[in-house]
């Protein structure tokens, strides 16, 4: 029967609080595209994308009609281009490239990720080359985002990656400087990536995973947002149990499209991703969640305890709702793309050192963040290695995503459009981290590691 | 499958007879309503069987919508199955 109540409190969050899925991503195993011939490899990639994704937009479409819910992306997720590339040169991978960008723009999806390479332990060849063409790659294409693991708990950390990423980020920065550096938001550097992560510009369609498969990641900060608003002056149990009431229902919307998406398109469905994921939307900010639970400003101090709690109780309500959850699962603070962060950051309220301490108790981690152009390839090498560390000695996933904008310095700001958003250059520590990253090598993995 | 579709704002004459009747030109079965007004403030519920639906249920939605909007009203329709799995374990 029908509860008035209910009926207008989801709509409610729908229409008024910006409740969306986020995304229904694909994932496409890329494996049996290899060739000895670049234009084969090429034409295999492409023919297999267009033809397992033909009816993802459409389906998206109809669901998203059907059940009155947003879907505001449709994206793709390959095998980790590296694995695919095998044997040829870097002006085959930039051709790859080029290729899942093609085939993204003609199925109409909003962003195809996989130019990854897993190199946590050490580079094969193909890594490499995998890697040196990521620049060109990024600059010449639109909708391919890029990737690579550096860390694993259980590896350690490479560090001859690390510095190596310091480089390529720079590098990607100067080619794509005519529009803002943009080639940067499409790269993240990882610690224990997962699998089958759903979000960009991290997605990848792991080498455990199925053929194909349909993984979703929910939204809804301004949902939780308005909930802690309306429940007033309630002490912090009465809050942690509202967030979780709330992150229940939103994982629960997650799950009825995933399983929907995946019965329509006559894929297996892999995971629901529990996330809280901004936008720049005002009243669709994870900064101010944490504002409404007390704080004048993200960022001021007690900034690290209210996001612990709130990705905490995020994933409790969230698993119950969810027959198989996985990707990043947890509250997202990607600067550029959350308006209250912006803010935050804009005030000077928000800091690099902050953001590392609250990358340790949330979801992913620096994420989105502009630095000055001039910031020398080591220094960014120093923050990577710093935020990774915090994922290999923690045992969850952390990863970086810098934008050294070009040209700017601090107090500019740079826009990159649409949900990726804009961000103002925030200062680094210039000191210089040079000799220790040039050392090279592998930081052991650590001793929790060793469970069997 | 069942649509839940719902009709806010300003309470009128004819509310009720005017969505009942696109409802049934269209060949939707109205199964149940609930519905109030308060303070001038017209909020109703109706959930309909749309298997006999002659048009394709996008249009439908469109149709609702667009008739909501000549009347200052706001018309939401949507698959049943988003509420019950929402606020139902």
């Amino acid at each position: 029967m029908i509860n008035t109540a209910d009926v207008l409190e989801t709509i409610n969050m729908i229409r008024q609080e910006n409740l969306d899925i986020r995304t229904i991503t694909m994932g496409i195993s890329l494996l049996d595209c290899v060739s000895e011939d670049p234009k084969r490899l090429c034409d295999n990639i492409y023919n297999k994308i267009t033809k397992k994704a033909a009816r993802l937009v459409e389906t998206g479409g109809e669901i998203e009609k059907e059940y009155g819910i947003p879907i505001v992306n449709k994206r793709i997720s390959v095998t980790p281009v590296s694995l695919v590339g095998g044997a040829h040169g870097e002006e085959t991978y930039v051709e790859i490239a080029k290729t899942l960008d093609r085939a993204a723009k003609n199925l109409g999806v909003n962003f195809i990720g996989g130019f990854s390479a897993l190199v946590e332990k050490g580079f094969t060849e193909s890594s490499r080359r995998l890697i040196a063409a990521i620049p060109a790659a990024l600059s010449e294409s639109d909708l391919v985002c890029s990737s690579v693991n550096v860390a694993s708990t259980k590896a350690g950390v490479n560090m001859d990656a690390v510095r190596l990423m310091g480089r390529t980020i720079k590098e990607t920065a100067e080619k794509t400087k005519d529009r803002g550096s943009i080639g940067c938001a499409k790269l993240v550097v990882f610690a224990n990536v997962p699998q089958d992560n759903p979000f960009m510009a991290g997605a990848f369609h792991g080498i455990g995973e199925p053929e194909c498969a349909i993984n979703v990641g929910v939204s809804g900060p301004g949902v939780v947002s308005s909930a802690i608003k309306r429940a007033g002056d309630c002490d912090l149990s009465a809050l942690a149990e509202l967030i979780k009431r709330t992150a229940f229902k939103i994982t629960r919307v997650g799950q009825l499209v995933a399983g929907e998406a995946a019965k329509r398109l006559d894929v297996p469905f892999g995971i629901v991703d529990l996330s809280l994921a901004p936008t720049p939307a005002v009243g669709d900010s994870v900064a101010r969640i944490l504002e409404e639970m007390g704080l004048e400003v993200c960022g001021a101090h007690g900034t690290t305890a209210a996001l612990a709690m709130l990705n905490d109780a995020v994933k409790k309500g969230g698993v119950m709702a969810s027959s198989h959850v996985g990707g990043l699962s947890g509250a997202f603070i990607p600067v550029s793309e959350d308006e209250g962060m912006i803010a935050a950051a804009a005030a000077g309220s928000l800091s690099i050192e902050k953001l590392e301490a609250m990358t340790a108790v949330c979801s992913v981690g620096l994420d989105m963040i502009a630095v000055p152009g001039d910031t020398p390839a080591d220094v960014i090498a120093g923050v990577i290695a710093d935020e990774i560390s915090i994922g290999v000695a923690n045992t969850k996933t952390t990863a970086v995503r810098l934008i050294p904008a070009w040209g700017k310095k601090e107090g500019d700001s740079v826009s990159f459009g649409g949900l990726l958003g804009y961000a103002p250059v925030i200062k680094l520590n210039t000191a210089s981290p040079a000799k220790f990253i040039a050392r090279g090598g592998r930081i052991p993995a650590p001793i929790h590691s060793l469970k069997n | 499958m069942k649509a839940v579709i719902s009709v806010t704002g300003k309470d009128n004459v004819g509310i009720i007879a005017g969505v009942s009747t696109l409802c049934a030109e269209r060949g939707a079965n109205i199964i149940d309503i609930t519905q109030s007004v308060l303070s001038e403030y017209f909020a109703m519920i109706m959930l309909a069987e749309i298997d006999g639906l002659k048009v394709p249920f996008s249009q439908f939605v469109d149709e609702l919508d667009s008739y909501g909007k000549e009347r200052a009203l706001e018309i939401h329709t949507m698959h049943e199955d988003i509420f019950n799995t929402m606020h139902h374990i």
